[in-house]
């Protein structure tokens, strides 16, 4: 018995004197391997009496019991205190860089167009395309310019040598409006479109380029007039601008393709040298700022067209898409817009992520 | 348009400020562009009158002034003007007064150790002349403390933009008429002077182009003085913006500008004979009074006697029958040219003026006979002579347009309610006849009435568009619909993709040098522009990577380190029926370090055909492209390197995109320093998908895992790694899923010529695993499928 107390009570210090894995696993052998000498008494309660294996069998079962645990507990200190050293070794500096992944950016002409779709969707209107290169019935007669029209010569017009089939004269359109001819012409009446394009005009200084961008609007059904043409332009710029304070002022204007014609201004306030858009021209601190022109589409329009203006009646206008988004996300120089300048396009330009839609508000935040 | 309140005011009575004028002409449609306000720049400037002057105590060129400004104690004031003297009387500037020459604002201070309380001032200070020698002198009686403003007369300009439509509106007059009309004061009659004539000379002048020239009017004044005109007339013309000439010319501006109606008046001395409108003969010339040499065709109007063209019609007088300081016999001419014939012939020599500007959008065919009166009255008060009778030839227009109308529409389309009987009075005001049943009869100078529309635009304008408010526009019930076409949606979706990839979206010029363009044309002939702004923006794109290879350029040459650039937009092309054909097209350029160098990395690394081959097909997969199913095919063109170039088709023929790295000699067309690698993908050219649904199939994993065995294939070095997949591929189409090579080697080991390729395949069982039996018999289909292709597996 004492024998079994003495040899359990070394096993243990020995377990517990063990400075590796090894060490360890040679007293496992000792003890509890095949021939250690636990495992051979374990063995010698198979020859013995019921009696007598009645008394020797507890002691024999736990100084296996306590070596077993013994041996795990220190299997498991031992193990965690290699990690530990392993993990020691293994230190990396991170400060060092990672690679960072090139990150993309789309340009604030498509990111407020699709800013134009996702609001103009909302209100019903689809969005329409036609040719850059056009002809001039499209882009001047049909808008009630005729050849003479002295409209046409102030609309600096890029022309190529060549003439269609009838003679018509090809040029680069010099606004979206013939998208309304092509739209009408095709789908007829009733119609709510926006058309956004590169558009182009021989002129170039500081606020112009020979290409830009407009969007033109387009809306004609039985009895829509000059209310909801404010209306349509009131409550799309409160939803590009996301704000409720935008005014707008009509003046009467001039264009060949719409009667009454109509000026639209917005009113603004300049910030820090920056105009904002906002609040009532006539108000301290505030002025009026040209933002496009419109009115209610001309009766022989309509019949260019292919609709009987006695039926049907309707309102167009036209912006200026990189004005608009000057003026919402702040650029002041029109020319860098084409100059594919990485770090204008880093510094302007969206994340992909930043899809607009009017759940989330249709504008990017910087 | 410019003019002077003092010019408006001689035909509008009115009480208005500058500012209530202004307001009104904003909003009826005469923008005003600017208003100078000398009123407004004198402020604070008043006539003084200097009572002592005596020597600075410290300074030599110094006078100390006690001034009298009409109001108060007299001030003292330090001047350095020569002419400073006691008893003279001046120009003072008060504190607060901001000088014009310079902008600097006055303030009560120390010169020198006195104080000064304001400046004398020159009149270049004050911006009214040259002179600064010494302070301005008036006369002794000024009137002491009066703004010097209202002494000298100041007039406030107002300058407005008319539109083409309104051609009423370039004359003072009509200006004066809409603002009447407006409310803003009464409109005067125009006062018809009287005089006496002599018989008018028969024949002497005729029109023989009753189309281009439908009506010819003129008189003849004997024994009239040209000179200087007087001061009224002159100070008109130049609040116009006008430089006074001589009395004669001057009379004719004031007409123009003030009526609305040019004229003009030739020296009977260099006529020959009788005067006659008619058309120019082919390659007739003449001298213009801009000193300019125009040759004339027979589509153009002109004035002509018995030997030359005097008078490119409506446009401008010759040099030769000008008037002059010694011309005494004159012929005014007044006449009505056909406005689309002028606009043609000014548009053709290229030559504007205020009277080809007026003529081409419509003057008063009702202004002949009072237009030519009035000159005649003002020439002969001003430069006496005796007129003759009227010679009329032929006879302007006369039937006016009567438009049925119907009040209600001002409501149906301008949106607001305006009384009927307002409706009338603004009608009226503007000259418009409204007949008891709204047959309104138009007055002839209104060319831009066609119909029922213009007559709501004028009540509206006059009634005021303020007054028109928002009307929600009718909305579909529910949600909004989508409205996207596949197309919109294909290019939406494939702009975020790209710019997810890393990529930054540019826009760049539809049109480009024509060297550059013709680099990259098809075999089809380029849109060259006729007229381009410059040589560098002159053929349409026939692709987007000349834009985008010129951009990259320019970054690096801004020592940019990389230039990852995308962009969709249009490329140019022929229909077969000539019009044009725009095909929608992503193009991609990548310049520089794809990789800048790095700890890890080691050096910084070029772009390679492998990036463009990623993001071809990434985005081609994007866009719904059946990328497993492509053939990937060479003949990218010429603008990329042979080699590494390649086009996925789908089927042999239709071209999806384009990759590869850019050629050596398009490099160098370009100035741009390579490796550089492109992709252009043509949008046009992917099929759209087809009935596509939102509910997809069942997902149905196999039951059983894959397994995978490796090949190694000793392959001639010119066969493309794709055919053997595709072969490997094809060896067991019901088993094998994937074939993915890992490994290409050549060099040590591999005989000469050839190359070895590793794949990977990937074997998928059905219902039950493979046998060792199935496996061995694929494994020699695999084989075998590469030995058509000369491979040979390796041991």
């Amino acid at each position: 018995m004492t024998d079994i107390t003495s040899q359990t009570k070394a096993a243990l210090a020995a377990i517990a004197a063990a400075t590796s894995l090894d060490a360890l696993e040679a007293e496992r052998l000792e003890t509890l391997g095949k021939k250690g000498w636990v495992s051979l008494a374990l063995k010698t309660l198979g020859g013995m009496s019921p009696e007598e294996r009645t008394a020797a069998a507890p002691a024999i079962q736990s100084a296996r019991a306590s070596i077993a645990d013994a041996l795990d507990a220190k299997k498991g200190a031992l193990e965690a205190a290699a990690l530990e050293e392993q993990l020691a070794r293994e230190t990396v500096d991170l400060t060092l860089p990672a690679v960072a992944a090139p990150k993309g950016s789309v340009h604030p002409v498509s990111q407020v167009m699709d800013e134009l779709a996702e609001i103009f969707a909302d209100l019903g209107f689809a969005v329409a395309t036609g040719p850059e290169i056009e002809d001039d019935w499209h882009n001047f007669t049909a808008l009630n310019m005729d050849e003479t029209h002295p409209a046409r010569a102030m609309h600096d017009t890029f022309y190529f040598p060549d003439k269609t089939g009838e003679g018509r004269e090809i040029l680069l359109r010099t606004h979206t409006s013939p998208v309304q001819i092509r739209s009408m012409l095709a789908q007829g009446a009733p119609i709510r479109i926006i058309a956004p394009g590169r558009v182009y005009r021989s002129d170039s200084d500081a606020t112009h380029t020979p290409m830009f961008h407009q969007v033109e609007g387009l809306v004609i059904d039985k009895d829509i007039h000059l209310g909801h043409l404010k209306w349509t332009l009131e409550t799309f710029f409160k939803a590009f601008f996301e704000r409720e304070d935008i005014t707008l002022r009509l003046r009467p204007s001039y264009f060949p393709f719409t009667e009454p014609s109509v000026e639209v201004d917005v009113g603004y306030s300049t910030e820090g040298g920056r105009r904002v858009v906002g609040g009532h021209g006539d108000a301290p601190g505030h002025a009026w700022m040209e933002l496009g022109g419109s009115g209610m589409v001309n009766a022989r329009v309509l019949e260019f067209a292919g609709l009987d203006p006695a039926e049907w009646q309707g309102f167009a206008f036209g912006l200026g898409i990189d004005r608009i988004a000057m003026l919402k996300y702040g650029m002041n120089d029109l020319r860098a817009f084409f100059d594919g300048d990485p770090r204008w396009l880093a510094h302007y330009g969206f994340s992909p992520f930043d899809q607009p839609t009017l759940s989330a508000g249709v504008g990017a935040k910087a | 348009m410019k003019f002077s309140l003092t010019w408006l005011k001689d035909y509008l009575e009115t009480t208005a400020t500058v500012t209530e004028i202004c307001d009104a002409l904003n909003a009826i449609g005469l923008e005003v562009e600017g208003v100078e306000d000398p009123a407004e720049k004198l402020a604070g400037f008043r006539i003084a009158h200097v009572l002592t002057a005596a020597r600075h105590p410290d300074a030599d060129k110094l006078q100390v002034l006690t001034v009298d400004t009409g109001d108060g104690a007299p001030l003292q004031v330090v001047c350095g003007a020569p002419n400073a003297r006691a008893g003279m009387k001046g120009v003072l500037g008060l504190p607060g007064a901001t000088v014009p020459a310079n902008g600097m604002v006055l303030r009560k201070s120390a010169i020198r150790g006195v104080e000064s309380n304001g400046m004398m001032c020159s009149t270049r200070e004050l911006e009214l002349g040259d002179d600064h020698d010494g302070i301005i002198e008036l006369p002794d009686d000024a009137p002491v403390g009066t703004a010097f403003a209202d002494y000298h007369g100041s007039d406030p300009v107002i300058e407005v933009a008319v539109t083409p439509n309104r051609p009423d509106c370039m004359g003072v007059y009509g200006i004066a008429r809409d603002l009447a009309a407006k409310g803003l004061g009464t409109l005067k009659p125009i006062a018809i002077p009287t005089f006496s004539t002599s018989r008018a000379i028969p024949g002497a002048i005729r029109t023989d182009d009753p189309e281009g020239c439908p009506a010819f009017y003129g008189r003849v004044i004997a024994g009239v003085k040209n000179g200087p005109s007087p001061d009224w007339l002159q100070a008109r013309l130049k609040s116009a913006g006008q430089r006074p000439i001589s009395l004669l010319v001057d009379l004719t501006n004031y007409l123009m500008l003030g009526y609305g109606r040019p004229a003009h008046v030739y020296d009977m001395a260099k006529l020959q004979g009788a005067v006659v409108a008619r058309r120019a003969k082919d390659g007739e010339q003449v001298l213009a009074l801009n000193e300019k040499t125009y040759t004339l065709d027979a589509e153009m109007v002109v004035i002509a006697d018995d030997v030359q063209v005097h008078d490119i019609a409506g446009i401008m007088g010759g040099e030769h029958s000008g008037v002059s300081e010694s011309t005494t016999d004159v012929l005014l001419e007044i006449a009505y040219f056909d406005p689309a014939r002028i606009g043609a012939t000014g548009r053709k020599l290229g030559l504007s003026s205020d009277a080809r500007t007026r003529f081409e959008r419509g003057v008063d065919p009702e202004f002949l006979d009072a237009g030519l009166d009035l000159l005649t009255g003002l020439i002969v008060e001003l430069a006496g002579g005796t007129p003759s009778e009227v010679m009329r030839a032929g006879s302007p227009p006369s039937d006016p347009k009567v438009v049925a109308f119907d009040p209600g529409l001002t409501l149906r389309l301008g949106g607001v309610e305006v009384p009927e009987g307002e409706q009338k009075r603004i009608l009226e005001s503007l000259g418009f006849a409204v007949g008891a049943d709204w047959q309104v009869t138009c007055p002839l100078r209104r060319h831009d009435i066609e119909g029922p529309a213009d007559l709501v635009e004028e009540v509206v304008r006059i009634h005021g568009l303020d007054k028109v408010e928002s009307v929600a526009l009718p909305r579909a019930e529910g949600v909004a619909r989508p409205t996207a076409t596949p197309q919109q949606k294909l290019e939406r979706g494939l702009r975020r993709a790209a710019a997810a990839s890393g990529l930054n979206e540019a826009v760049t010029w539809s049109f480009l040098p024509e060297w550059a363009a013709q680099h990259f044309a098809s075999d089809q002939p380029l849109w060259v522009l006729a007229n381009p702004i410059s040589e560098d923006l002159k053929a349409m794109r026939p692709s987007l990577l000349p834009g985008l290879l010129m951009a990259a350029k320019r970054n690096a040459d801004r020592g940019a380190a990389s230039s990852r650039l995308f962009e969709i937009g249009r490329r140019y092309f022929r229909s077969p029926d000539g019009l044009s054909d725009e095909k929608p097209t992503l193009g991609i350029v990548l310049a520089g370090e794809k990789t800048p160098r790095g700890w890890q990395q080691g050096k910084a690394k070029p772009f390679d055909a492998f990036d463009a081959k990623a993001l071809a097909l990434q985005l081609l997969e994007a866009a719904g492209a059946p990328v497993a199913n492509l053939m990937v095919m060479g003949e990218a063109g010429p603008q990329f390197h042979p080699r590494p170039s390649a086009t996925p088709r789908l089927g042999p023929k239709v071209v999806l995109a384009r990759f590869g790295m850019v050629h050596p000699a398009t490099l160098k067309a370009f100035d741009a320093d390579g490796p550089i690698a492109a992709v252009e993908l043509f949008l046009d050219a992917i099929p759209a998908k087809k009935g596509a649904a939102f509910a997809r199939p069942g997902f149905t994993p196999p039951a059983l895992q894959a397994v995978t065995r490796d090949f190694a294939f000793l392959v001639p070095a010119s066969l493309a790694a794709g055919d053997l997949v595709r072969a490997v591929q094809g060896a067991d189409k019901a088993s094998i899923t994937v074939v993915r090579v890992f490994d290409v080697f050549a060099g040590q080991g591999v005989p000469e010529g050839h190359k070895s390729v590793a794949v990977e395949v990937t074997l998928q069982p059905g219902d039950v695993s493979f046998k060792d039996a199935e496996l061995k018999a694929i494994a020699e289909k695999v084989v075998a499928a590469a030995a058509k292709l000369g491979g040979e597996l390796r041991g």
